[in-house]
């Protein structure tokens, strides 16, 4: 009874210790809101103006016609065929070869490898190998796939521009599948290895499904990066000029973005305006590729 | 008064634990526990936080393996055959020591996949079918699910889930079951409902459980180990077994000291 009391008699002078300044903390609230609202607008405003543009300069001459021509020297017969097909083309490499290493790598690094001084070495190379500017990797293509394996390339090919824009997104996928396999929880392993499964049987059944959203996304992001990539492609030598469509991994090969650098930097006023045909192409292409992938990743996380 | 020794017999001794220490780094976490699990019985073991209980537990299906810094001194038999000997794969053990931890944590798939999967990776040749109603059975969770196999596991509440755990375990047809805390993210109703099926399944199975519950290892266990942590000189706690008897002897007439206050709920 005797502390209930003093309880009771404490409690008024406390409470006044209290100041719950209401209105300040809902003018923060108020204040931030505005502040991410107006980031938000700001991103969204410059994309407008920038597609705006685009769209104004470029839809005048985007037409079948255009998507159906190869590159000439007069602007109203230039198209834009046999650089779609290349950068489609080399697209197709770099999907084909970057999603198996990089996720395989990504697979080894997260669950088998030991935590040790080669392991962080390895990990501190691929987070610096993702900041190295992409002209770098467009020298190194240019030297190894195109001069040194060029038995194997045929030299400047499709071949050799999706190999070196493999390099170049290389880290960024490693690193979203780890930061993926990462966020699996540790019960489901546990779960899995408790009824007797291998790790494999592990990683493949439980880990990697519940993964795949995420290293979709990572693969989303990285495919973007490269299919505007151009200065590695012109390190490499791709051609600007080509009036054919390529019939293999080894044929020579012009792609969206070196297609579109060079029109850009014709004198001529026509060949500005099929240069944002050329990018609103680019950008449909980049649309259609990120909607198959988030197709994809909802598919996957339908099924868990 | 019934001593261990009235059931040493070797053919009904499931697990016998002999000089067990486990070590995480170069840090004691448990040192120097004896300890024989008899066949077909239901083994609780008990005592505060950080005792090692749960790493005593994890011993008997090798799960420390999957721990990089974790070692295990001393030896343990299972059936009278060294787990970790050459003869003995962890793989293999995992079968047939099969486990349900803490928190339910079904696999990201159907119920239906969650039974068969542990089946069809150890090799399972029968009916599939049969095998997913008859562990469902097992685990009292048929009726409730029947209908709705094709369902995600995680669609299911906590102590369906945590059935839906215990069926995963039975199906591939294990001698022995561990248990870490199964109930503690439980309700009280689903609790009982886990400890009706411990019953159930003590006829077939071994069952170790570890459980922060007192009522819930007098109620259930035949036999109850009380472990408690002293402070070591480093700073940490060291897990160590204090006394290990019959239930009824552990709860009403304890040998020891720490275990009366211990069960009394005086301390932890």
């Amino acid at each position: 009874m005797n502390t209930d009391h003093s309880v009771t008699e404490n409690l008024p002078s406390r409470a006044s210790q209290f100041k719950p300044n209401l209105w300040n903390r809902y003018t923060q609230d108020r204040i931030f809101a505005i502040l991410s609202w107006g980031a938000t607008a700001l991103a969204i405003a410059i994309l407008i103006w920038l597609l705006a543009t685009i769209l104004i300069d470029g839809l005048s001459t985007l037409n079948w016609n255009f998507i159906d021509s190869f590159a000439s020297r007069k602007p109203e017969r230039a198209g834009i065929k046999a650089a779609l097909a290349g950068t489609l083309w080399v697209m197709g490499v770099v999907a084909a070869v970057s999603f198996p290493i990089g996720v395989g790598a990504g697979i080894y690094l997260q669950e088998f490898a030991e935590d040790n001084w080669f392991t962080r070495l390895v990990e501190i190379n691929i987070s610096n190998l993702a900041g190295v500017p992409s002209i770098i990797y467009g020298l190194l293509g240019l030297a190894a796939f195109a001069r040194i394996l060029e038995p194997i390339t045929g030299g400047r090919t499709i071949l050799t521009g999706g190999l070196t824009l493999v390099l170049l997104i290389m880290p960024v996928i490693i690193v979203a599948t780890r930061e993926a396999l990462r966020a699996v929880p540790d019960s489901i392993r546990a779960a899995g290895f408790a009824l007797g499964a291998t790790q494999w049987q592990v990683i493949w059944h439980h880990v990697l499904p519940t993964a795949m959203p995420g290293i979709l996304t990572g693969m989303i992001l990285a495919l973007s990066r490269a299919i505007g990539e151009t200065a590695p492609l012109i390190a490499i030598g791709a051609a600007t000029f080509i009036a054919f469509t390529p019939e293999g991994l080894q044929s020579s090969f012009t792609a969206l973005p070196i297609q579109i650098y060079d029109w850009v930097g014709r004198p001529q006023r026509e060949f500005h305006d099929l240069a944002a045909s050329g990018i609103i192409v680019l950008m449909a292409v980049l649309l259609l590729m990120n909607a198959g992938a988030i197709y994809l990743r909802n598919r996957f996380q339908k099924s868990r | 008064m019934t001593q261990l020794s009235d059931v040493a017999v070797s053919s009904q001794i499931a697990f016998q634990a002999e000089q067990l220490s486990v070590f995480y780094g170069s840090v004691p976490a448990v040192k120097d526990v004896f300890l024989e699990i008899p066949k077909n019985q239901i083994v609780a073991f008990i005592g505060p936080s950080g005792c090692g209980k749960s790493t005593v537990l994890r011993c008997f299906n090798r799960m420390n393996d999957l721990i990089p810094s974790a070692r295990v001194e001393g030896r343990i038999t299972f059936n009278g055959e060294d787990i970790h000997g050459k003869s003995v794969d962890p793989v293999e053990l995992r079968r047939r020591v099969g486990m349900v931890f803490q928190r339910p944590n079904p696999f990201t798939k159907s119920i239906y996949q969650n039974i068969a999967f542990g089946a069809r990776i150890n090799g399972y040749q029968g009916d599939m079918d049969e095998l997913v109603e008859r562990s469902l059975r097992g685990a009292a969770l048929w009726d409730e699910v029947k209908d709705k196999l094709k369902a995600s596991g995680l669609s299911l509440s906590g102590g369906q889930q945590q059935r839906l755990c215990i069926a995963r375990a039975i199906a591939i047809e294990p001698e022995v079951i561990l248990m870490d805390e199964p109930c503690s993210a439980l309700d009280p109703i689903s609790t009982l409902r886990v400890e009706e099926l411990m019953q159930e399944l003590k006829r077939k199975y071994t069952i170790v459980i570890v459980t922060h519950n007192m009522q819930q290892a007098s109620r259930t266990s035949d036999y109850t180990a009380f472990f408690n942590a002293r402070e070591t000189e480093q700073g940490g706690k060291m897990g160590y077994l204090v006394e290990y008897d019959r239930t009824e002897v552990i709860f009403q007439q304890p040998a020891q000291q720490s275990t009366q206050e211990y069960v009394s709920g005086r301390f932890g």
